[in-house]
Protein backbone atom coordinates (compact mmCIF):
# COMPACT_ATOMS: atom_id res chain seq x y z
CA UNK A 1 0.00 0.00 0.00
CA UNK A 2 1.38 3.37 -0.99
CA UNK A 3 1.64 5.83 1.83
CA UNK A 4 0.57 9.42 1.39
CA UNK A 5 1.86 11.06 4.52
CA UNK A 6 1.67 14.85 4.35
CA UNK A 7 3.18 17.72 6.24
CA UNK A 8 0.27 20.09 5.79
CA UNK A 9 -2.46 20.30 8.40
CA UNK A 10 -5.66 22.28 8.60
CA UNK A 11 -7.00 24.10 11.63
CA UNK A 12 -10.67 23.78 10.77
CA UNK A 13 -11.56 26.40 13.36
CA UNK A 14 -9.64 28.96 11.31
CA UNK A 15 -10.72 27.73 7.86
CA UNK A 16 -13.58 29.86 6.57
CA UNK A 17 -14.10 27.79 3.42
CA UNK A 18 -12.82 30.41 1.01
CA UNK A 19 -11.16 28.94 -2.05
CA UNK A 20 -7.78 30.64 -2.04
CA UNK A 21 -5.92 27.40 -1.43
CA UNK A 22 -8.15 25.48 -3.85
CA UNK A 23 -7.28 27.88 -6.66
CA UNK A 24 -3.57 27.97 -5.95
CA UNK A 25 -2.92 24.26 -5.50
CA UNK A 26 -0.75 23.22 -8.49
CA UNK A 27 -2.06 19.65 -8.51
CA UNK A 28 -5.75 20.45 -7.95
CA UNK A 29 -5.59 18.49 -4.71
CA UNK A 30 -7.87 20.63 -2.52
CA UNK A 31 -11.65 20.83 -2.34
CA UNK A 32 -13.86 22.88 -0.06
CA UNK A 33 -16.67 20.67 1.15
CA UNK A 34 -19.09 21.43 3.95
CA UNK A 35 -17.39 24.76 4.34
CA UNK A 36 -13.89 23.44 5.01
CA UNK A 37 -10.84 22.74 2.87
CA UNK A 38 -9.94 19.07 2.40
CA UNK A 39 -6.82 17.66 0.83
CA UNK A 40 -7.10 14.76 -1.60
CA UNK A 41 -4.17 12.97 -0.05
CA UNK A 42 -2.98 11.03 -3.06
CA UNK A 43 -2.69 14.19 -5.17
CA UNK A 44 -0.86 16.40 -2.65
CA UNK A 45 2.87 16.86 -3.25
CA UNK A 46 3.64 18.87 -0.09
CA UNK A 47 4.68 21.99 -1.97
CA UNK A 48 3.23 24.20 0.75
CA UNK A 49 1.53 26.68 -1.58
CA UNK A 50 -1.69 26.38 0.43
CA UNK A 51 0.10 27.25 3.66
CA UNK A 52 1.64 30.26 2.00
CA UNK A 53 -1.56 31.54 0.42
CA UNK A 54 -4.09 31.00 3.22
CA UNK A 55 -5.10 34.47 4.46
CA UNK A 56 -6.60 32.97 7.62
CA UNK A 57 -3.52 30.98 8.64
CA UNK A 58 -5.66 27.88 8.76
CA UNK A 59 -2.97 25.75 7.17
CA UNK A 60 0.31 24.96 8.78
CA UNK A 61 3.26 22.67 8.29
CA UNK A 62 3.66 19.53 10.34
CA UNK A 63 7.11 19.91 11.83
CA UNK A 64 8.69 18.99 15.15
CA UNK A 65 9.49 21.22 18.08
CA UNK A 66 13.05 21.63 19.24
CA UNK A 67 12.03 20.08 22.57
CA UNK A 68 11.23 16.83 20.72
CA UNK A 69 14.99 16.36 20.42
CA UNK A 70 15.21 15.90 24.19
CA UNK A 71 14.52 12.20 23.79
CA UNK A 72 18.06 11.84 22.47
CA UNK A 73 21.11 11.91 24.69
CA UNK A 74 23.08 13.82 22.07
CA UNK A 75 21.81 16.08 19.32
CA UNK A 76 23.40 17.25 16.09
CA UNK A 77 22.06 20.28 14.26
CA UNK A 78 21.87 20.06 10.46
CA UNK A 79 21.51 23.64 9.19
CA UNK A 80 20.19 23.99 5.62
CA UNK A 81 22.25 26.40 3.47
CA UNK A 82 19.14 28.60 3.21
CA UNK A 83 19.38 29.25 6.97
CA UNK A 84 22.50 31.38 6.43
CA UNK A 85 20.53 33.75 4.20
CA UNK A 86 18.20 34.70 7.06
CA UNK A 87 20.72 36.90 8.90
CA UNK A 88 22.30 40.31 8.32
CA UNK A 89 25.99 41.04 8.02
CA UNK A 90 27.30 37.50 7.63
CA UNK A 91 30.39 36.82 5.59
CA UNK A 92 30.53 33.17 6.55
CA UNK A 93 28.27 30.66 8.34
CA UNK A 94 30.45 30.51 11.48
CA UNK A 95 28.23 32.79 13.62
CA UNK A 96 25.20 30.63 12.80
CA UNK A 97 27.07 27.47 13.67
CA UNK A 98 28.32 28.94 16.95
CA UNK A 99 24.78 30.09 17.71
CA UNK A 100 23.57 26.53 17.25
CA UNK A 101 26.13 25.33 19.82
CA UNK A 102 24.74 28.08 22.02
CA UNK A 103 21.29 26.50 21.73
CA UNK A 104 22.70 23.34 23.25
CA UNK A 105 23.46 21.15 20.25
CA UNK A 106 26.37 18.79 20.82
CA UNK A 107 27.51 19.07 17.24
CA UNK A 108 26.68 20.92 14.05
CA UNK A 109 27.02 19.36 10.62
CA UNK A 110 26.31 21.64 7.69
CA UNK A 111 23.93 20.22 5.09
CA UNK A 112 26.19 22.10 2.66
CA UNK A 113 28.89 19.53 3.39
CA UNK A 114 26.49 16.72 2.50
CA UNK A 115 25.76 18.68 -0.68
CA UNK A 116 29.44 18.75 -1.58
CA UNK A 117 29.65 14.98 -1.20
CA UNK A 118 26.58 14.64 -3.44
CA UNK A 119 28.14 16.92 -6.07
CA UNK A 120 31.33 14.88 -6.10
CA UNK A 121 29.51 11.57 -6.52
CA UNK A 122 27.11 12.98 -9.14
CA UNK A 123 30.06 14.28 -11.17
CA UNK A 124 31.75 10.89 -10.91
CA UNK A 125 28.60 9.07 -12.09
CA UNK A 126 28.15 11.53 -14.95
CA UNK A 127 31.77 11.11 -16.01
CA UNK A 128 31.42 7.32 -15.87
CA UNK A 129 28.19 7.61 -17.87
CA UNK A 130 26.33 5.61 -15.26
CA UNK A 131 23.13 7.64 -15.41
CA UNK A 132 20.39 7.86 -18.05
CA UNK A 133 20.23 11.42 -19.39
CA UNK A 134 18.83 13.86 -18.67
CA UNK A 135 19.40 13.37 -14.95
CA UNK A 136 16.81 15.04 -12.74
CA UNK A 137 17.97 16.18 -9.31
CA UNK A 138 16.13 14.72 -6.31
CA UNK A 139 17.19 17.43 -3.86
CA UNK A 140 13.73 19.04 -3.89
CA UNK A 141 11.31 16.44 -2.49
CA UNK A 142 8.36 18.13 -4.19
CA UNK A 143 9.91 17.28 -7.55
CA UNK A 144 10.23 13.61 -6.62
CA UNK A 145 6.61 13.52 -5.46
CA UNK A 146 5.44 15.24 -8.63
CA UNK A 147 7.28 12.79 -10.83
CA UNK A 148 6.11 9.70 -8.98
CA UNK A 149 2.44 10.61 -9.38
CA UNK A 150 2.30 12.55 -12.65
CA UNK A 151 5.32 11.79 -14.82
CA UNK A 152 5.70 8.01 -15.00
CA UNK A 153 8.10 8.22 -17.92
CA UNK A 154 10.59 10.26 -15.91
CA UNK A 155 10.96 8.11 -12.78
CA UNK A 156 14.07 6.49 -14.28
CA UNK A 157 15.76 9.87 -14.72
CA UNK A 158 15.75 10.78 -11.03
CA UNK A 159 19.28 11.00 -9.62
CA UNK A 160 19.64 7.88 -7.42
CA UNK A 161 21.92 9.67 -4.96
CA UNK A 162 20.38 10.71 -1.64
CA UNK A 163 19.60 14.37 -1.09
CA UNK A 164 22.21 16.41 0.82
CA UNK A 165 20.30 16.52 4.11
CA UNK A 166 20.11 12.74 4.26
CA UNK A 167 23.79 12.35 3.40
CA UNK A 168 24.65 15.00 5.99
CA UNK A 169 22.58 13.19 8.66
CA UNK A 170 24.32 9.89 7.99
CA UNK A 171 27.83 11.38 7.88
CA UNK A 172 27.12 13.47 10.98
CA UNK A 173 26.07 10.45 13.04
CA UNK A 174 29.04 8.40 11.82
CA UNK A 175 31.43 11.22 12.63
CA UNK A 176 29.98 11.89 16.05
CA UNK A 177 29.90 8.23 17.12
CA UNK A 178 33.46 7.74 15.97
CA UNK A 179 34.69 10.76 17.91
CA UNK A 180 32.73 10.17 21.11
CA UNK A 181 32.32 6.40 21.13
CA UNK A 182 28.59 6.65 21.74
CA UNK A 183 25.97 4.44 20.11
CA UNK A 184 24.07 5.68 17.02
CA UNK A 185 20.70 5.33 18.76
CA UNK A 186 21.81 7.84 21.41
CA UNK A 187 22.29 10.50 18.74
CA UNK A 188 19.47 12.51 17.18
CA UNK A 189 19.87 14.68 14.09
CA UNK A 190 17.82 17.87 13.92
CA UNK A 191 17.32 19.35 10.47
CA UNK A 192 16.59 23.07 10.35
CA UNK A 193 14.30 23.08 7.35
CA UNK A 194 13.10 25.76 4.94
CA UNK A 195 10.01 23.77 3.86
CA UNK A 196 7.41 21.19 4.91
CA UNK A 197 8.28 18.89 2.00
CA UNK A 198 11.59 18.08 3.62
CA UNK A 199 9.74 17.16 6.77
CA UNK A 200 7.63 14.71 4.77
CA UNK A 201 10.77 13.38 3.10
CA UNK A 202 12.24 12.38 6.45
CA UNK A 203 9.05 10.78 7.79
CA UNK A 204 8.01 9.06 4.60
CA UNK A 205 11.11 8.83 2.42
CA UNK A 206 10.87 7.90 -1.25
CA UNK A 207 13.71 5.85 -2.71
CA UNK A 208 15.17 4.83 0.64
CA UNK A 209 13.80 2.89 3.57
CA UNK A 210 14.77 4.85 6.62
CA UNK A 211 15.74 8.46 7.09
CA UNK A 212 18.53 9.32 9.50
CA UNK A 213 17.00 12.77 9.95
CA UNK A 214 15.27 12.29 13.30
CA UNK A 215 13.74 15.69 13.96
CA UNK A 216 12.73 18.44 11.55
CA UNK A 217 12.38 21.95 12.97
CA UNK A 218 11.37 24.87 10.78
CA UNK A 219 13.80 27.74 10.25
CA UNK A 220 11.14 30.23 11.32
CA UNK A 221 10.52 28.38 14.61
CA UNK A 222 14.19 28.29 15.58
CA UNK A 223 14.97 31.77 14.27
CA UNK A 224 14.27 33.92 17.38
CA UNK A 225 16.20 31.71 19.79
CA UNK A 226 19.03 31.27 17.31
CA UNK A 227 19.27 35.00 16.70
CA UNK A 228 19.61 35.55 20.44
CA UNK A 229 22.21 32.79 20.78
CA UNK A 230 24.26 34.25 17.93
CA UNK A 231 24.79 37.38 20.02
CA UNK A 232 26.60 35.52 22.79
CA UNK A 233 30.36 35.85 22.94
CA UNK A 234 31.20 32.80 25.04
CA UNK A 235 30.78 30.17 22.33
CA UNK A 236 33.40 27.83 20.86
CA UNK A 237 34.86 28.24 17.38
CA UNK A 238 32.84 26.74 14.56
CA UNK A 239 35.47 24.47 13.01
CA UNK A 240 36.01 23.82 9.31
CA UNK A 241 33.28 25.17 7.08
CA UNK A 242 31.77 24.03 3.84
CA UNK A 243 32.79 25.84 0.66
CA UNK A 244 30.81 28.23 -1.47
CA UNK A 245 29.71 25.32 -3.64
CA UNK A 246 27.80 23.62 -0.86
CA UNK A 247 26.28 26.87 0.41
CA UNK A 248 25.08 27.62 -3.13
CA UNK A 249 22.65 24.68 -2.95
CA UNK A 250 20.30 27.01 -1.10
CA UNK A 251 19.78 28.85 -4.39
CA UNK A 252 18.17 27.73 -7.60
CA UNK A 253 20.99 26.68 -9.92
CA UNK A 254 23.38 26.10 -7.04
CA UNK A 255 23.49 22.36 -7.43
CA UNK A 256 23.98 22.55 -11.19
CA UNK A 257 26.77 25.13 -10.72
CA UNK A 258 28.92 22.46 -9.09
CA UNK A 259 28.83 20.15 -12.11
CA UNK A 260 31.12 20.49 -15.10
CA UNK A 261 31.35 19.18 -18.63
CA UNK A 262 27.61 18.94 -19.07
CA UNK A 263 24.68 21.11 -20.11
CA UNK A 264 22.46 22.02 -17.19
CA UNK A 265 18.99 23.48 -16.86
CA UNK A 266 17.75 25.02 -13.61
CA UNK A 267 14.18 26.14 -13.00
CA UNK A 268 12.34 27.28 -9.91
CA UNK A 269 8.75 27.98 -8.93
CA UNK A 270 6.14 25.25 -8.92
CA UNK A 271 4.36 26.20 -12.15
CA UNK A 272 7.67 26.56 -13.97
CA UNK A 273 8.99 23.20 -12.89
CA UNK A 274 5.77 21.47 -13.93
CA UNK A 275 6.19 23.00 -17.37
CA UNK A 276 9.77 21.75 -17.58
CA UNK A 277 8.68 18.26 -16.52
CA UNK A 278 5.91 18.25 -19.16
CA UNK A 279 8.44 19.22 -21.83
CA UNK A 280 10.95 16.63 -20.62
CA UNK A 281 8.26 13.96 -20.71
CA UNK A 282 7.33 14.91 -24.27
CA UNK A 283 11.00 14.86 -25.25
CA UNK A 284 10.82 18.50 -26.26
CA UNK A 285 13.94 19.11 -24.18
CA UNK A 286 16.66 16.97 -25.69
CA UNK A 287 19.85 18.98 -25.41
CA UNK A 288 20.20 19.04 -21.62
CA UNK A 289 22.10 16.54 -19.42
CA UNK A 290 21.19 17.65 -15.92
CA UNK A 291 17.97 19.23 -14.70
CA UNK A 292 17.75 20.97 -11.34
CA UNK A 293 14.24 21.92 -10.26
CA UNK A 294 13.17 23.74 -7.10
CA UNK A 295 9.49 24.04 -6.23
CA UNK A 296 10.02 27.33 -4.41
CA UNK A 297 10.82 30.61 -6.14
CA UNK A 298 14.54 31.27 -5.97
CA UNK A 299 15.31 27.79 -4.62
CA UNK A 300 15.28 26.74 -0.95
CA UNK A 301 15.68 30.37 0.16
CA UNK A 302 12.08 30.72 -1.06
CA UNK A 303 10.87 27.94 1.24
CA UNK A 304 7.69 28.80 3.11
CA UNK A 305 9.22 28.05 6.51
CA UNK A 306 11.91 30.69 6.14
CA UNK A 307 11.79 34.21 7.54
CA UNK A 308 13.41 36.52 5.01
CA UNK A 309 12.33 37.71 1.61
CA UNK A 310 13.76 35.03 -0.72
CA UNK A 311 15.52 37.51 -2.95
CA UNK A 312 17.23 39.25 -0.07
CA UNK A 313 18.20 35.85 1.29
CA UNK A 314 19.69 35.06 -2.11
CA UNK A 315 21.77 38.23 -2.09
CA UNK A 316 23.04 37.39 1.37
CA UNK A 317 23.91 33.82 0.45
CA UNK A 318 25.78 35.08 -2.59
CA UNK A 319 27.73 37.46 -0.37
CA UNK A 320 28.68 34.58 1.93
CA UNK A 321 29.67 32.51 -1.09
CA UNK A 322 32.00 35.31 -2.15
CA UNK A 323 33.88 35.06 1.13
CA UNK A 324 34.25 31.28 1.20
CA UNK A 325 36.79 29.22 -0.65
CA UNK A 326 35.18 27.88 -3.81
CA UNK A 327 35.64 24.25 -2.98
CA UNK A 328 36.06 22.95 0.49
CA UNK A 329 37.30 19.39 0.72
CA UNK A 330 34.13 17.29 0.48
CA UNK A 331 33.74 14.91 3.41
CA UNK A 332 35.33 11.48 3.09
CA UNK A 333 32.76 8.81 2.35
CA UNK A 334 34.21 5.36 2.89
CA UNK A 335 31.21 3.42 1.64
CA UNK A 336 29.49 4.91 -1.40
CA UNK A 337 26.32 2.88 -0.65
CA UNK A 338 25.66 5.19 2.27
CA UNK A 339 24.79 7.82 -0.31
CA UNK A 340 22.61 5.79 -2.65
CA UNK A 341 18.90 5.08 -2.97
CA UNK A 342 17.79 1.68 -1.67
CA UNK A 343 15.37 1.26 -4.56
CA UNK A 344 14.24 3.23 -7.61
CA UNK A 345 11.28 5.61 -7.38
CA UNK A 346 8.19 3.73 -8.47
CA UNK A 347 5.36 5.31 -10.43
CA UNK A 348 2.24 5.59 -8.35
CA UNK A 349 -1.00 5.65 -10.31
CA UNK A 350 -3.19 8.33 -8.74
CA UNK A 351 -4.76 10.05 -11.74
CA UNK A 352 -6.70 7.22 -13.38
CA UNK A 353 -10.44 7.43 -12.91
CA UNK A 354 -10.95 3.68 -12.56
CA UNK A 355 -8.94 0.49 -12.35
CA UNK A 356 -10.01 -0.83 -15.72
CA UNK A 357 -9.82 1.03 -18.99
CA UNK A 358 -13.44 0.54 -20.04
CA UNK A 359 -14.84 1.96 -16.81
CA UNK A 360 -12.31 4.79 -16.92
CA UNK A 361 -13.38 5.59 -20.48
CA UNK A 362 -17.03 5.66 -19.48
CA UNK A 363 -16.20 8.00 -16.60
CA UNK A 364 -14.07 10.23 -18.80
CA UNK A 365 -16.90 10.45 -21.36
CA UNK A 366 -19.19 11.41 -18.50
CA UNK A 367 -16.71 14.08 -17.30
CA UNK A 368 -16.57 15.55 -20.83
CA UNK A 369 -20.36 15.55 -21.01
CA UNK A 370 -20.84 17.19 -17.59
CA UNK A 371 -18.19 19.78 -18.38
CA UNK A 372 -20.19 20.79 -21.46
CA UNK A 373 -23.14 21.66 -19.22
CA UNK A 374 -21.08 23.79 -16.84
CA UNK A 375 -20.38 27.44 -17.49
CA UNK A 376 -16.61 27.27 -17.88
CA UNK A 377 -16.05 30.16 -15.48
CA UNK A 378 -13.58 28.21 -13.31
CA UNK A 379 -14.76 30.41 -10.44
CA UNK A 380 -14.07 27.88 -7.72
CA UNK A 381 -17.22 28.75 -5.77
CA UNK A 382 -18.30 25.09 -5.81
CA UNK A 383 -15.13 24.23 -3.88
CA UNK A 384 -13.34 22.62 -6.83
CA UNK A 385 -10.55 24.52 -8.61
CA UNK A 386 -12.08 24.40 -12.11
CA UNK A 387 -15.21 23.34 -13.95
CA UNK A 388 -13.30 20.35 -15.26
CA UNK A 389 -12.40 19.35 -11.68
CA UNK A 390 -16.02 19.71 -10.61
CA UNK A 391 -17.15 17.63 -13.59
CA UNK A 392 -14.66 14.95 -12.54
CA UNK A 393 -15.87 15.05 -8.94
CA UNK A 394 -19.48 14.73 -10.09
CA UNK A 395 -18.64 11.77 -12.35
CA UNK A 396 -16.85 10.12 -9.43
CA UNK A 397 -19.84 10.73 -7.18
CA UNK A 398 -18.14 13.09 -4.76
CA UNK A 399 -19.95 16.27 -5.81
CA UNK A 400 -23.27 17.24 -7.35
CA UNK A 401 -24.11 19.46 -10.30
CA UNK A 402 -26.04 21.71 -7.88
CA UNK A 403 -22.71 22.65 -6.32
CA UNK A 404 -22.28 24.99 -9.28
CA UNK A 405 -23.65 28.40 -8.33
CA UNK A 406 -24.40 29.27 -11.95
CA UNK A 407 -26.52 26.14 -12.33
CA UNK A 408 -28.26 27.01 -9.07
CA UNK A 409 -29.01 30.49 -10.34
CA UNK A 410 -30.24 29.11 -13.65
CA UNK A 411 -32.64 26.77 -11.84
CA UNK A 412 -33.73 29.45 -9.43
CA UNK A 413 -34.59 31.93 -12.18
CA UNK A 414 -36.23 29.24 -14.34
CA UNK A 415 -38.80 28.55 -11.61
CA UNK A 416 -41.88 30.80 -11.54
CA UNK B 1 -18.14 1.28 -25.29
CA UNK B 2 -17.08 3.04 -28.48
CA UNK B 3 -14.43 5.69 -28.59
CA UNK B 4 -13.85 9.03 -26.94
CA UNK B 5 -13.33 11.65 -29.58
CA UNK B 6 -11.35 14.88 -29.24
CA UNK B 7 -11.01 17.59 -31.88
CA UNK B 8 -8.52 20.44 -31.96
CA UNK B 9 -7.85 23.36 -34.25
CA UNK B 10 -4.13 23.90 -34.85
CA UNK B 11 -3.37 27.52 -35.75
CA UNK B 12 -1.06 27.88 -38.70
CA UNK B 13 0.97 30.80 -37.54
CA UNK B 14 1.51 30.39 -33.83
CA UNK B 15 4.42 28.17 -32.94
CA UNK B 16 3.84 28.63 -29.22
CA UNK B 17 0.43 26.97 -29.43
CA UNK B 18 1.66 23.85 -31.20
CA UNK B 19 1.41 21.11 -28.62
CA UNK B 20 -1.98 22.00 -27.18
CA UNK B 21 -3.58 18.93 -28.73
CA UNK B 22 -0.83 16.56 -27.61
CA UNK B 23 -0.78 17.96 -24.11
CA UNK B 24 -4.57 17.74 -23.71
CA UNK B 25 -4.62 14.20 -25.07
CA UNK B 26 -1.74 13.23 -22.79
CA UNK B 27 -3.63 14.47 -19.74
CA UNK B 28 -6.81 12.65 -20.80
CA UNK B 29 -4.88 9.40 -21.29
CA UNK B 30 -3.34 9.75 -17.84
CA UNK B 31 -6.87 9.81 -16.38
CA UNK B 32 -7.59 6.56 -18.17
CA UNK B 33 -4.64 4.74 -16.65
CA UNK B 34 -3.22 3.95 -20.10
CA UNK B 35 0.32 2.57 -19.89
CA UNK B 36 3.00 5.27 -19.57
CA UNK B 37 4.79 3.93 -22.64
CA UNK B 38 1.66 4.23 -24.82
CA UNK B 39 1.06 7.76 -23.50
CA UNK B 40 4.62 8.66 -24.35
CA UNK B 41 4.31 7.34 -27.91
CA UNK B 42 1.00 9.11 -28.53
CA UNK B 43 2.13 12.45 -27.17
CA UNK B 44 5.48 12.51 -28.98
CA UNK B 45 3.98 11.47 -32.33
CA UNK B 46 1.12 13.92 -31.98
CA UNK B 47 3.40 16.78 -31.00
CA UNK B 48 5.68 16.16 -34.00
CA UNK B 49 2.59 16.15 -36.19
CA UNK B 50 1.28 19.39 -34.74
CA UNK B 51 4.63 21.08 -35.28
CA UNK B 52 4.57 19.95 -38.91
CA UNK B 53 1.10 21.41 -39.29
CA UNK B 54 2.33 24.77 -38.00
CA UNK B 55 5.57 24.87 -39.99
CA UNK B 56 4.46 23.32 -43.28
CA UNK B 57 0.72 22.92 -43.24
CA UNK B 58 -0.57 26.35 -42.38
CA UNK B 59 -2.59 24.84 -39.54
CA UNK B 60 -5.52 22.50 -39.67
CA UNK B 61 -7.52 20.08 -37.61
CA UNK B 62 -6.52 17.21 -35.32
CA UNK B 63 -8.97 14.45 -34.41
CA UNK B 64 -8.02 11.91 -31.76
CA UNK B 65 -10.20 8.90 -31.03
CA UNK B 66 -9.46 6.80 -27.97
CA UNK B 67 -10.86 3.27 -28.05
CA UNK B 68 -10.29 0.50 -25.51
CA UNK B 69 -7.59 -1.07 -27.68
CA UNK B 70 -6.13 1.86 -29.63
CA UNK B 71 -5.62 5.58 -30.10
CA UNK B 72 -6.27 6.87 -33.62
CA UNK B 73 -4.97 10.26 -34.66
CA UNK B 74 -5.92 12.12 -37.83
CA UNK B 75 -4.03 15.32 -38.64
CA UNK B 76 -5.43 17.25 -41.55
CA UNK B 77 -3.96 20.42 -42.96
CA UNK B 78 -4.70 22.53 -46.00
CA UNK B 79 -1.14 23.53 -46.72
CA UNK B 80 1.20 23.14 -49.67
CA UNK B 81 1.27 19.33 -49.63
CA UNK B 82 4.18 16.88 -49.93
CA UNK B 83 5.35 16.25 -53.52
CA UNK B 84 7.35 13.08 -52.74
CA UNK B 85 6.13 11.27 -49.61
CA UNK B 86 8.74 8.51 -49.83
CA UNK B 87 11.52 11.08 -49.82
CA UNK B 88 9.89 13.04 -47.02
CA UNK B 89 9.85 9.88 -44.90
CA UNK B 90 13.63 9.41 -45.14
CA UNK B 91 15.52 10.14 -41.96
CA UNK B 92 17.46 13.33 -42.35
CA UNK B 93 15.48 14.60 -45.33
CA UNK B 94 14.43 18.17 -44.72
CA UNK B 95 13.18 21.13 -46.66
CA UNK B 96 14.76 23.50 -44.15
CA UNK B 97 17.47 25.84 -45.41
CA UNK B 98 21.16 25.17 -44.71
CA UNK B 99 21.11 28.08 -42.32
CA UNK B 100 18.15 26.74 -40.33
CA UNK B 101 19.81 23.33 -40.22
CA UNK B 102 23.07 24.75 -38.94
CA UNK B 103 21.06 26.11 -36.04
CA UNK B 104 19.74 22.65 -35.26
CA UNK B 105 16.33 22.98 -36.90
CA UNK B 106 15.01 20.74 -39.63
CA UNK B 107 16.90 17.61 -38.70
CA UNK B 108 14.56 15.67 -40.95
CA UNK B 109 13.31 13.48 -38.12
CA UNK B 110 9.70 14.70 -37.84
CA UNK B 111 7.93 12.17 -40.05
CA UNK B 112 10.38 9.32 -39.30
CA UNK B 113 9.80 9.87 -35.57
CA UNK B 114 6.04 9.85 -36.04
CA UNK B 115 6.38 6.51 -37.81
CA UNK B 116 8.77 5.18 -35.19
CA UNK B 117 6.48 5.98 -32.25
CA UNK B 118 3.24 4.68 -33.79
CA UNK B 119 2.03 1.23 -34.83
CA UNK B 120 0.67 2.39 -38.17
CA UNK B 121 1.03 5.60 -40.12
CA UNK B 122 -0.35 6.65 -43.49
CA UNK B 123 0.12 9.90 -45.35
CA UNK B 124 -2.11 11.19 -48.11
CA UNK B 125 -1.06 14.40 -49.74
CA UNK B 126 -1.98 16.48 -52.76
CA UNK B 127 0.32 19.32 -53.72
CA UNK B 128 -1.47 22.61 -53.31
CA UNK B 129 -4.42 21.02 -51.47
CA UNK B 130 -3.09 19.64 -48.21
CA UNK B 131 -1.90 16.64 -46.26
CA UNK B 132 -3.68 14.12 -44.06
CA UNK B 133 -1.65 11.96 -41.68
CA UNK B 134 -3.31 8.99 -39.96
CA UNK B 135 -1.51 7.38 -37.05
CA UNK B 136 -2.49 4.61 -34.64
CA UNK B 137 -0.98 3.55 -31.35
CA UNK B 138 -2.26 0.20 -30.07
CA UNK B 139 -2.97 0.00 -26.36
Amino acid sequence: MESFFHSVKLDSGLCVGCTNCVKRCPTAAIRVQDGKAHILRELCIDCGQCIYICPHHAKSAVVDHLADANRFRYTIALPAPSLYGQFHHLTDPAPVIRGLYGLGFDAVYEVARGAEAVTRLTQQYLDEKKLPLPVISCACPVVVRLIRTRFPNLTGNILPILPPVEVAARLAKQDFCRKTGCRPEEVGTVFLSPCPAKSTASRDPLGFDKSEVDIVVSIKDIYPALLAAMKRDDLPEAGPLSGSLGVGWGLSGGEAAGLSGITVLAADGIENIIRVLEDLEDEKITDVDFVELSACAGGCVGGILTVENPFLARTRLQKIQGHLSPEAQPPEVTDERLMLFDHPIKFCEVLSLARDLTTAMELLARVDEIEQDLYGMDCGACGAPSCRALATDIALGRAAVEDCIYIQRERHTAKP
Amino acid sequence: MSGLCYRFQVPGDDYSRAGEASSTVKNRLKRLGVSPEAIRRVSIALYEGEINMVIHGGGGEVTVTVSPDRVDMVLEDHGKGIPDIEKAMQEGYSTASEEARSLGFGAGMGLPNMKKYTDTMQIESTVGVGTTVRMTVLL
